[in-house]
This record gives structure tokens, C-alpha cells and sequence, in this order.
């Protein structure tokens, strides 16, 4: 709203001041739970337990991240995510290209079909139950393939990368590079996949973080706790409360300090599981409102 | 219609678009559609050793069962009060605060207001249940240490029937209301200034201007969004809701989708008929609410999906 006034009316003042006060109150409210969790992951666990902590670390101690370190099954998790979360990511943008271009195309004979069937499924699903007996007959049960296939590809990124190329690769271009000699399978890869930053920034964030995040699919296709990803490793220790003190340094008949550490590693943990996120969301973040603005135009 | 010799032509031209949707339709039949044929287990009394097309039709059977269960009225109860609650409050959030961002003057603080509020969307359900947790704790959270301050006794927040459903509505906004303002910013950025400049001329306060052109221009994106949300209804955060069950709170938390799982995947007797029945009702209630509301949509000219 860059529309500047002389002079604001006092309404529009008190308007201002009104608008202003909300703005920093739905700020504080989202960033304070944020801030307090990474105050309370370094600080000391008895100040923790106590209550001593609210807004800034009190007597600022590792102690949380060193139990996080020595907690073996956190790093089993990581690495498995990590796995999941690359392979997985690769397997998802290759596949929405490969289904968005062809969608992107007006004289793609069949494109309306092809469209139908896609948004289909969308509104109907055929279920937990036959999907997990659908999972189990490809005897893909505790494989990593039953982290990935299944939910190889978003059919709402689809719509939104198919959208993108429409509005931004001009038809002209495509009968350029066709006299040139050129076939779509050279288009896609030399044309269209580099005109495409943007977007492809944007689905990649969303699909990257979906596998990072994904616990449920591994709850029900895994059993080997070998295979388990880091969220699968959080939910037992952040949800169900099962960690196992064993692995926790400290006295063992000190029973109230490694009760306080048990809270203080969730807090650290909470923090670790959410760095990955927060080195890559920087850099994509200019892209999102381009992406969401894309993916609402209908077409 | 085309001739023979003109289909075959056009399906010749574009025999390599063919072949890069060939990977995806591939992943679509056998992960979309296989499952949606293997629904009509829910129609018949499915065994393994006589698998899906083998085994006996039932007819409506588990249906039957369901609707008459001693759970069902529980269950379906909780599921729309958690839905439309969670609507209600998850629907108005993202509108209010794209207004109010549209009409901060410093461009530094609203992007960092952005950059804050979109920030938990990407966070994981398990950890923003763990976060919950936390912070509610009876003995180490923040919210009990505070009321203790104002001298009221700590509350087992998560053991509570009655704070399930609020815990769950609000931790969401909490978390998606950022993210879901963007596309009313998006559209708020659409509208034409020049509204702005004639209202402004006409001495239109900034409230004003908020109501009669703001508001007008946001509507439609607004509906869809809401047909959106409404066709989605029962599908509320599934796995969010079995991530803060516990046997306490199970009365109120206990919803559709976390009774398919449990009959069907982690009870003694895994029952795959009857729980693959439960989940294709709700499947088919929300389809008819997506179809209704979109139809209504259509009615009063609001704009619509189709």
C-alpha cells in the first residue's frame, strides 16, 4: 500500500496504531515458543526444570547437545533421513517435470485426460488399508523404496510447475528450437529446466521438506528400527516419552538430574531436527510468494 | 470428431511427450488408482490367501457394522467438531493477517514479519507436537510456570478432554496461518491501485478502504480457498491428531482416521475389510461436501473450482 498522504486523518492514525499493535502481537506470538526452545536448549538443565528460563539461556551449558551427540539412535535417524530426503527429492523433481512439460503443452493430444485422471485422485483415495496391502504385495515393506515410491510425486506441485511453464515458456521459443532442430527431449533439459529456477526452487522446498518431515509412511512401512528416519527417532523420544536414560551420561543414582536432562535433550533435539530446515529456507524464501502466487492461478 | 487417420497422426507428433509422461502415469496408476481398486475390499470379507479379486462379496456389510458400532457417534462427532472447529478458526487467521501486512507502512518489518510467520509451516508435525508438549508440561513447561506465578494449580493440559480440540485448532493456526496468507497477499497486491487513489481522493479512511475494495478483492480467492478447506474437512491432520492421543484424552481425540488405522493396522486381529468401509465413508461424505459447497459456490456467483 504505497499511497502516501499529507496528512493521515485521525482515524487512519488510530487505524495505524491499531494495525501496528496486531502486527507485532501475531509476530511475538509465532516467534516466542521459537525463541524460548532454542533459549532452553543451551542453558542448564536444572534452570530448565525450574523455570528459571524465559526469554534468554540461564548459566549457558551444552549439556543438551552433548546428550543429543551421545544418543546413538539420533544419529542412525539422521543419516536415514538425509538418504531419504535426497534420493527421495530427486525422484520428486524429476518426475513432476517429466509430468508438468507434456501438461504445460496445448497441443499435447490427450492433455485434458491426462488431467482428469491427475486431479482425480486428488478428491478420492482408495485408502490407508489398500495402499498398505498395495506396499506390501510390491514386497517393498522395510525398504527404503517404501519411503520413496510411494510418494514419488505431488499432484498439486504438478499443477503448480505446469502453470509456471504456461506463463513463462513462450510457445514462440519451442518453434524456434523445433526449426533448430531440436526435440522436446532436448527442450526440456536445455530449455525448459533452465528457464525454470524459480519454481523448481520453490517444489523442491516443498517436496524436501515433506520427506524430511515424513513419520507417518515410515511408521507404517518400517519395522527395522535400522531404518527408521530421524522422525520416526523423535516421535519416540519427543511423543511417547520413551528415551532410553542408559544413554544419557551422568550419575545414575541422580535420578532428579537425569530427569531434568531427559527435558533439556528434547528441547536440543527439537533444535537439531529443525537446523537442515533453516539452512535452506533463507534461500528460497524469496521464491515462496512467487510459487504460492503461481500455484493459485487457475488453469 | 477426428478421423482415424487424423488421431493417429496427432498421437504420432507427440509420441515424445508420450514418453516423458510415461514414468509419472505409470506412478499414478499403480499408486493412485491400483489402491482405489482395491477398495472394493470394503465390499467383501477380505483374506489373504484368496487376496482382493478372490475373495467373497459381503455387499454393504461393514458399512452396516460401522454406522451401528457403539464408537460410531463418538467418532463421528469428534471428527466434524475437530473439522469445522478447526475451520473456523484456521479459515479467518491468514485473511486478517494479510490485511494488516498490506497496510504496514516499513517494508523491512513486514518481511521480516513474513519471514517469521511462514517459518513453522515447514516444521515437522512430530516436533510441533513435541513443542506442545513441552511448553504445557505440568512440571517443566513455561504455561504451567506462568499460571503458577498467577497462583493457579499446574493443568495437565494434554490429559484434559475438554482443551483437546482447542490445542490441536490453535497450535495449527499457529502454525499455517503465515503461510496460508500468501495467496491473500498475493491477490491483495492484484487489485488496482487506482481504487485506492480514488477512494483516498474521496476521503475514504484506511478502514473504509480495507472494507469496500480490499475485501471485494480478496473474496474470490477467498471462496476457493474455502471450497478448498471444506472439501478437506474430514480429512483434518490425521497424523497430528494420533501424535497428541493418548488414553486420556482418546475420548475426545479418537477421530475416523485414527480408528481406520487401528482397526485395520495395529489391532491383535488386523481387520482390513471393515476398516478399508470406514475410510471409504469418509471418502464419499467429503467428495459430496466438496461437490455441494462447490455448487453452492457456483449459485451465488462467487466464483467456484469448475
Amino acid at each position: 500500500m504505497n499511497i502516501t498522504y499529507r496528512n493521515e486523518s485521525r482515524t487512519d492514525k488510530l487505524f495505524t496504531l491499531l494495525n501496528n499493535t496486531f502486527m507485532i502481537l501475531m509476530f511475538l506470538a509465532v516467534l516466542y515458543p521459537i525463541v524460548y526452545i532454542v533459549s532452553a536448549s543451551f542453558s542448564d538443565s536444572q534452570a530448565v526444570v525450574s523455570g528459571e528460563v524465559w526469554l534468554w539461556p540461564v548459566r549457558p551449558s551444552l549439556d543438551g547437545y552433548n546428550a543429543v551427540f551421545e544418543y546413538s539412535q539420533v544419529w542412525v535417524g539422521f543419516r536415514n533421513s538425509i538418504l531419504y530426503t535426497v534420493t527421495g527429492t530427486l525422484v520428486n523433481i524429476v518426475m513432476t517435470v517429466l509430468a508438468a512439460y507434456p501438461l504445460s503443452r496445448k497441443d499435447f493430444f490427450g492433455k485434458n485426460l491426462f488431467m482428469v485422471l491427475f486431479m482425480f485422485t486428488t478428491m478420492f483415495t482408495g485408502g490407508l488399508i489398500p495402499t498398505y496391502l498395495l506396499v506390501r504385495e510390491l514386497g517393498m515393506l522395510d525398504t527404503i523404496w517404501a519411503m520413496i515410491l510411494p510418494g514419488a510425486l505431488t499432484v498439486w506441485n504438478v499443477i503448480i510447475t505446469r502453470t509456471y511453464f504456461q506463463m513463462s515458456i513462450p510457445h514462440e521459443l519451442l518453434e524456434a528450437a523445433q526449426l533448430d532442430g531440436c526435440d522436446d527431449f532436448q527442450f526440456v533439459w536445455r530449455v525448459v529446466v533452465r528457464l525454470s529456477g524459480p519454481i523448481l526452487a520453490v517444489i523442491t522446498l516443498y517436496y524436501a521438506a515433506a520427506n524430511w518431515n515424513q513419520y507417518f509412511n515410515a511408521m507404517l512401512f518400517l519395522k527395522n528400527q535400522a531404518h527408521y528416519p530421524l522422525q520416526l527417532v523423535l516421535k519416540d523420544i519427543l511423543v511417547s516419552n520413551d528415551v532410553d536414560v542408559t544413554m544419557l551420561s551422568g550419575d545414575p543414582q541422580d535420578a532428579a538430574r537425569r530427569e531434568a536432562l531427559k527435558t533439556l535433550l528434547k528441547y536440543s533435539l527439537i533444535v537439531i531436527s529443525t537446523v537442515p530446515l533453516l539452512i535452506f529456507y533463507p534461500f528460497v524464501q524469496k521464491y515462496l510468494v512467487k510459487g504460492v502466487m503461481v500455484g493459485s492461478l487457475k488453469g | 470428431m477426428l478421423s482415424g487417420y487424423m488421431f493417429k497422426k496427432r498421437l504420432v507428433r507427440s509420441w515424445q511427450l508420450y514418453v516423458l509422461m510415461a514414468l509419472p502415469f505409470l506412478y499414478l496408476i499403480l499408486f493412485k488408482y491400483v489402491p482405489i481398486y482395491g477398495a472394493q475390499i470394503a465390499f467383501k470379507n477380505f483374506t489373504v490367501t484368496k487376496g482382493i479379486w478372490g475373495s467373497d462379496w459381503v455387499g454393504l456389510k461393514h458399512f452396516d457394522r460401522f454406522v451401528h458400532s457403539y464408537d460410531f457417534w463418538r467418532i463421528l462427532r469428534n471428527t466434524l467438531i475437530l473439522s469445522f472447529y478447526n475451520l473456523a478458526a484456521g479459515f479467518p487467521f491468514p485473511i486478517l493477517l494479510a490485511l494488516g501486512l498490506n497496510y504496514l507502512k516499513s517494508v523491512r518489518f513486514r518481511r521480516i514479519v513474513q519471514m517469521v510467520t511462514y517459518a513453522p509451516h515447514f516444521i515437522s508435525i512430530v516436533v510441533i507436537v513435541g513443542i506442545v508438549k513441552e511448553l504445557l508440561d505440568p512440571r517443566t513447561g513455561i504455561l504451567n510456570k506462568l499460571l503458577g506465578f498467577l497462583g493457579i494449580a499446574p493443568i495437565n493440559f494434554m490429559g484434559e478432554i475438554s482443551y483437546f480440540s482447542s490445542l490441536y485448532v490453535w497450535s495449527d493456526v499457529w502454525q499455517h496461518a503465515g503461510f496460508n496468507c500468501i495467496i491473500f497477499l498475493a491477490a491483495l497486491a492484484s487489485i488496482d491501485p487506482s481504487l485506492h487513489e480514488a477512494a483516498v481522493m474521496d476521503g475514504a479512511s484506511k478502514l473504509r478502504r480495507m472494507w469496500h475494495i480490499d475485501l471485494p478483492g480478496i473474496m474470490p480467492m477467498a471462496i476457493i480457498v474455502l471450497i478448498l478447506n471444506t472439501g478437506h474437512i474430514l480429512d483434518v491432520g490425521f497424523e497430528k491428531v494420533l501424535l497428541m492421543q493418548n488414553p486420556i484424552n482418546l475420548k475426545a481425540s479418537e477421530i475416523i482416521d485414527t480408528y481406520v488405522y487401528k482397526v485395520g493396522l495395529t489391532s491383535q486381529v488386523a481387520n482390513y475389510s471393515y476398516s478399508t468401509a470406514i475410510g471409504l465413508f469418509k471418502s464419499i461424505i467429503n467428495l459430496i461436501l466438496l461437490l455441494t459447497v462447490n455448487k453452492i459456490a457456483q449459485k451465488t456467483k462467487q466464483g467456484s473450482l469448475w
